[in-house]
């Protein structure tokens, strides 16, 4: 039996790179086809009327037409076109990160609903105002689990005892934390402090709901942001893209929160 | 799509040409097959102008060094003109942009191209992109206003508003081209970050 010629689903557009003169390639993040790469004929042209639908950050119900080589978009309606998100430079970086990670950590066509499902309800979350730093370290560690990388933050992933109350070590190559004394002999670790470690494991097993009521001090949050920024990026062997651009909009807002005071 | 030699029985240097035209944008490897075909046909003279003008163009052409648009005069013509309105100056993302908008006839301030758009996740920074040059224009209090003119898509937008952040600050006037529904479309097909936009956006009759 062939497969029909058209189908739809919905979709998260992760992706694009412009193709001849008006076409666009997307890749789209979908429920139960994975991910997928499909061409949008047209869509750079002011008078397209799928554009809109098959922007960046965009949940959508999308249309196909199946290709030879690839699957061509004969249709799309928004479904959330998350405005608030596109309209806030810092929300819209934070969302092109955590779609950058979803798009290097997949393989194409691999279903992978709850991996959809965190991807959209972090949209949400980044709409909401929560503290976005934790819904970042909160999807960062729930994707590493949707994609088989959870990391060992119970016990010692070396001599597997359970981890004593006390500065202990993230290691990338070992996949999760080592002992004070398994970490002797291991090069590239990153000491966390014993909030740093139950933060973490709180992110990794609770639910969100539980997660969002959590303060954690700038310092604390930087620390987080960074282990889980090498584990990234050891796992990925190469840099995450947008982070360089998350730190440059740091900088800029620390630097205008400085000048600020100054004219002060 | 890439072109495969061996279904090529053709003479080598027809078959470079048709490698170059592939890489033009637009220009898959069947049609870069017909343009090569083509040349192949055409008169030798007629051939000749073609070759002088791809060359000529990257020759005699370079980048306006105030305001970094394509030229053959450094400065360009619109960064000369005493016709043109100093005070303000239109932000766009290429050379093409401001012919576009020459085309209208409703501007006469001057421009900056940036060359691109900020794009995180092509790793596409700020600094990949004429900013500093457009920052270093704004000084000196000459400028009243900048006109953000970058595309009305997500890369577009952020680049629009982090030089808002940027430019606001200085006490420059900082305007945005109106987004929203198109000319000669339907309301029906618009998104709703359009539809949005065009109803905040919708001005007396
Ligand atoms: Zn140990
Ligand atoms: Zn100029």
């Amino acid at each position: 039996m062939s497969k029909p010629r058209n189908y739809q689903t919905e979709a998260i557009i992760i992706k694009k790179i412009k193709l001849g003169e008006a076409d666009r390639i997307l890749t789209l993040y979908t429920p139960h086809l994975g991910k997928i790469q499909a061409v949008a004929k047209g869509v750079r042209r002011p008078r397209s009327k799928l554009a809109g639908h098959l922007e960046l950050l965009t949940h959508s119900l999308v249309s196909l037409a199946r290709g030879r080589n690839i699957d061509t978009i004969i249709g799309s309606q928004t479904i959330n076109s998350f405005l608030p998100l596109k309209s806030d430079l810092q929300l819209s970086s934070y969302a092109l990160y955590a779609t950058e990670l979803v798009n290097q950590f997949t393989a194409e066509n691999i279903e992978n609903y709850p991996l959809f499902e965190l991807l959209l309800e972090t949209m949400h979350r980044l709409c909401q105002g929560d503290d976005n730093e934790l819904v970042l370290r909160y999807f960062e560690l729930h994707l590493l689990d949707k994609v088989g990388y959870r990391p060992q933050l119970q016990q010692c992933v070396s001599c597997r005892l359970p981890l004593k109350a006390t500065t202990n070590s993230f290691c990338p190559s070992a996949g999760g934390m080592l002992c004070p004394i398994c970490s002797q002999s291991q090069p590239l670790t990153y000491p966390l402090s014993v909030n740093a470690q139950k933060v973490l494991q709180l992110l990794q097993n609770s639910d969100y709901n539980t997660v969002s009521r959590l303060k954690i001090n700038p310092e604390l949050s930087h620390q987080l942001e960074m282990v889980m920024r090498n584990y990234l990026r050891y796992l990925l062997e190469r840099e995450i893209k947008s982070t360089a651009w998350l730190d440059t909009l740091r900088e800029q807002t620390r630097r205008a929160a400085f000048s600020q005071i100054a004219l002060l | 799509m890439r072109l495969n030699q061996s279904l090529m029985p053709t003479a080598e240097a027809v078959y470079k040409l048709i490698q170059e035209l592939n890489k033009l944008p637009g220009i898959g490897p069947k049609s870069a097959q017909r343009l090569a075909y083509h040349l192949l046909r055409t008169p030798e003279e007629q051939t000749k102008l073609l070759a002088d003008a791809i060359l000529l163009v990257k020759q005699k052409t370079k980048l306006c060094s105030v305001c970094f648009n394509i030229t053959d005069s450094d400065p360009c013509l619109i960064c000369c003109s005493d016709q043109r309105d100093h005070s303000k100056i239109c932000i766009v993302e290429q050379p093409q942009d401001i012919v576009a908008l020459e085309h209208t006839k409703t501007y006469n301030g001057r421009y900056h191209v940036l060359h691109g758009a900020i794009s995180p996740t092509e790793g596409v920074g700020a600094d990949d992109i004429r900013i500093k040059e457009l920052m270093k224009r704004l000084q000196g209090g000459s400028i009243s206003e900048v006109i953000l003119a970058t595309n009305p898509n997500l890369e577009g937008e952020q680049t629009a508003m982090y030089l808002n952040k940027l430019i606001s600050p200085l006490g420059i006037r900082v305007t945005r081209l109106a987004r929203g529904l198109p000319f000669g479309t339907e309301l029906e097909y618009a998104d709703d970050v359009t539809l949005t936009r065009a109803i905040e956006g919708r001005q007396e009759f």
